[in-house]
């Protein structure tokens, strides 16, 4: 429990960390950062909204208070307001999450799916079936997801129509999307899981087991797959990060909604708030994933103690 | 293991089990670094040649791997995209790599409250993703190659001062640095002369690996149009020019694709044999 508690506290410092680095950004940002949070040295804001934003973080004020207030708005859940959308961004970020979370729970699903079922069928088998296994992980853990998305939409949309190239309605607009997102992430966590799958079969209660008189199989899956979650539990925040990164370009591909697309619009459109907005969020969630990674390892593997 | 005990020297004794793939690997290096060097030793063609006559011709026995919307040659495109693509993936890897050796080096052997600083500052980095980092500093600093390539770099700093940090923390106390501490070395000189080249190793092969993770990042952003300037040719700022004529001409994007994957499958399998060797495994 102790250490639960020291584990949430630097969660929590390096959340404050990440609102005190934002407000670093603002404030040496290449110009005027009233001018960076209303859209960059070429926006021309009403006096209205100059003033409005000059009110809210308190540009008047000395800089540690305007630090203060700045951080105390964040840690209540306020990012401010987007000059593009005139709303304010957690209500942005509200209307948007839903498909993101669709597109990387899907991706999510096949690439552990399809890590784990590489893992289980190819390690320590024949040396041709693990050449052309690890081929083909090098490969895909080294194609990013615009590149094959490209490929997938070439094929699948344009010289073989059978998929919609774009939208974000209807399970056929997520497949590709999906596709495309997932395969790298699958080629990466299938060469841990396989590794790991291989230093586990060399153990002696694998041995144990197979003299019990369980199959080959039986044995990958009751007891070696159980010892190789961990690494995959650990990774669970390089997943997530993976998956957020890859959301920017496929949702902007295939012409979907989501917080990945409005990340890139508002990055183009200096739409300091929102940018900022869904660069903490997504550090909240990976803290958070990070935090669960700990508890879960000590369930799965009670010799792992949080530190 | 005898080879390895001195830094800096390369065996060049043919290896006991060949290896066709790092050799097709190691020849695909070497022809992109005679694309990025001298591209016109590949290609006569000039890649920015427009001639709206001749566009989107397939592939054809003049035009290899075909023309653009331009008229434009693909494969001159692609041969001349190597020098741009390749300098993303190694300037900001050595952006990152320098910042990584600083911090990582004084969170190694500096007191333990900067120890402490720089690696709460490293797990903020960590939490931010990549790309949306670079995204963010594009957004307060401006479009523009330079800020894409130092976003790059900034994204990759946390991997390789944690690297730096943990080879300093091992080297720190070997017996050799004691003696030249105690043989009354300065301190600085014990440190570049004596830490860093034995820290070094594992660290050029991590960045190794890491040109290929930073060639994808710096082409997504190309891709995203925070690259390269539209007329000069890039892999990825080809690629999204290409997205749009997919319906017609599949080579636009079906080439720097190819490009992109046998680029980042090559250096990462070179890297990847490098860390095996260097650990003393030969798979």
């Amino acid at each position: 429990m102790k250490q639960l508690a020291a584990r949430l506290l630097a969660g929590v410092g390096v959340l404050w960390g990440a609102a005190t680095l934002t407000f670093v950004a603002i404030h040496f940002s290449a110009g005027d950062p009233v001018l960076a949070i209303l859209g960059g040295p070429d926006a021309i804001p009403t006096p209205q909204q100059l003033a409005q934003v000059r009110e809210e973080y308190g540009f008047d004020q000395p800089l540690w208070v305007q630090y203060g207030r700045y951080v105390g708005r964040i840690a209540h859940g306020d990012f401010g307001e987007s000059y593009r959308l005139r709303i304010p961004v957690t209500e942005a970020i509200g209307k948007q999450i839903g498909a993101t979370l669709q597109l990387a729970l899907s991706a999510a699903l096949l690439a552990i799916g399809l890590a784990l079922a590489s893992a289980v069928l190819t390690a320590k088998r024949n040396p041709w079936v693990r050449r052309v296994a690890s081929a083909s992980e090098l490969v895909l853990s080294s194609s990013p997801s615009f590149v094959l998305g490209i490929l997938l939409l070439l094929v699948f949309s344009f010289q073989w129509p059978v998929l919609p190239p774009a939208g974000s309605n209807g399970w056929q607009t997520l497949i590709l999307p999906t596709i495309a997102l997932a395969l790298p992430i699958a080629g990466m966590l299938s060469q841990v899981l396989r590794q790991e799958l291989e230093d586990i079969l060399e153990q002696p209660f694998i041995a144990m087991a197979r003299a019990r008189g369980l199959s080959q199989t039986a044995v990958r899956l009751r007891h070696a797959l159980r010892h190789a979650l961990v690494p995959l539990v650990t990774l669970s925040g390089f997943i997530f990060a993976s998956l957020l990164g890859g959301a920017v370009v496929t949702e902007m591909l295939f012409a979907r909604q989501g917080i990945g697309r409005m990340m890139l619009d508002a990055a183009v459109a200096k739409d300091a708030p929102v940018v900022l907005g869904i660069t903490l969020l997504a550090a909240l969630v990976y803290v958070g994933v990070n935090l669960l990674v700990d508890v879960l390892n000590g369930l799965i593997d009670p010799r792992v103690k949080p530190r | 293991m005898s080879t390895y005990a001195i830094p800096w020297r390369f065996t060049l004794a043919l290896p006991n089990t060949f290896r066709p793939g790092l050799s097709l690997a190691w020849l695909f290096v070497i022809g992109l670094s005679i694309a990025a060097l001298v591209p016109h030793w590949l290609t006569g063609i000039d890649p920015l040649a427009a001639a709206a006559r001749n566009a989107y011709l397939p592939p054809s026995s003049s035009h290899w791997l075909g023309t653009d919307e331009n008229g434009r040659d693909v494969l001159a495109r692609l041969i001349h995209g190597v020098r741009p693509s390749l300098l993303m993936g190694l300037v900001s890897t050595a952006i990152g790599l320098g910042a990584g050796i600083i911090l990582g080096l004084a969170a190694g052997l500096g007191p333990r409250l900067v120890d402490g600083a720089i690696m709460r500052l490293i797990d903020v980095l960590l939490a931010f993703p990549d790309l949306l980092l670079a995204l963010v500093i594009i957004t307060f600093w401006g479009q523009g190659l330079w800020i894409t390539l130092i976003a790059v770099g900034v994204a990759s700093i946390p991997r390789f001062a944690r690297m730096v940090r943990a080879q300093t923390l091992v080297v720190r106390d070997a017996p050799y640095v004691e003696a030249a501490t105690t043989l009354g070395r300065h301190r600085a000189a014990v440190v570049f002369r004596h830490v860093l080249p034995n820290a070094v190793k594992p660290i050029l092969i991590l960045a190794t690996i890491g040109i290929g993770h930073n060639i994808i990042t710096g082409a997504a952003l190309s891709f995203l149009g925070f690259g390269a300037s539209p007329p000069a040719p890039e892999w990825g700022s080809m690629l999204a020019m290409g997205r749009n004529y997919l319906a017609n001409a599949w080579w636009l994007v079906a080439w720097p694709s190819v490009a992109i994957i046998l680029t980042v499958v090559s250096i990462t399998a070179i890297g990847r044999d490098w860390l095996a060797r260097s650990e003393g495994k030969s798979r």
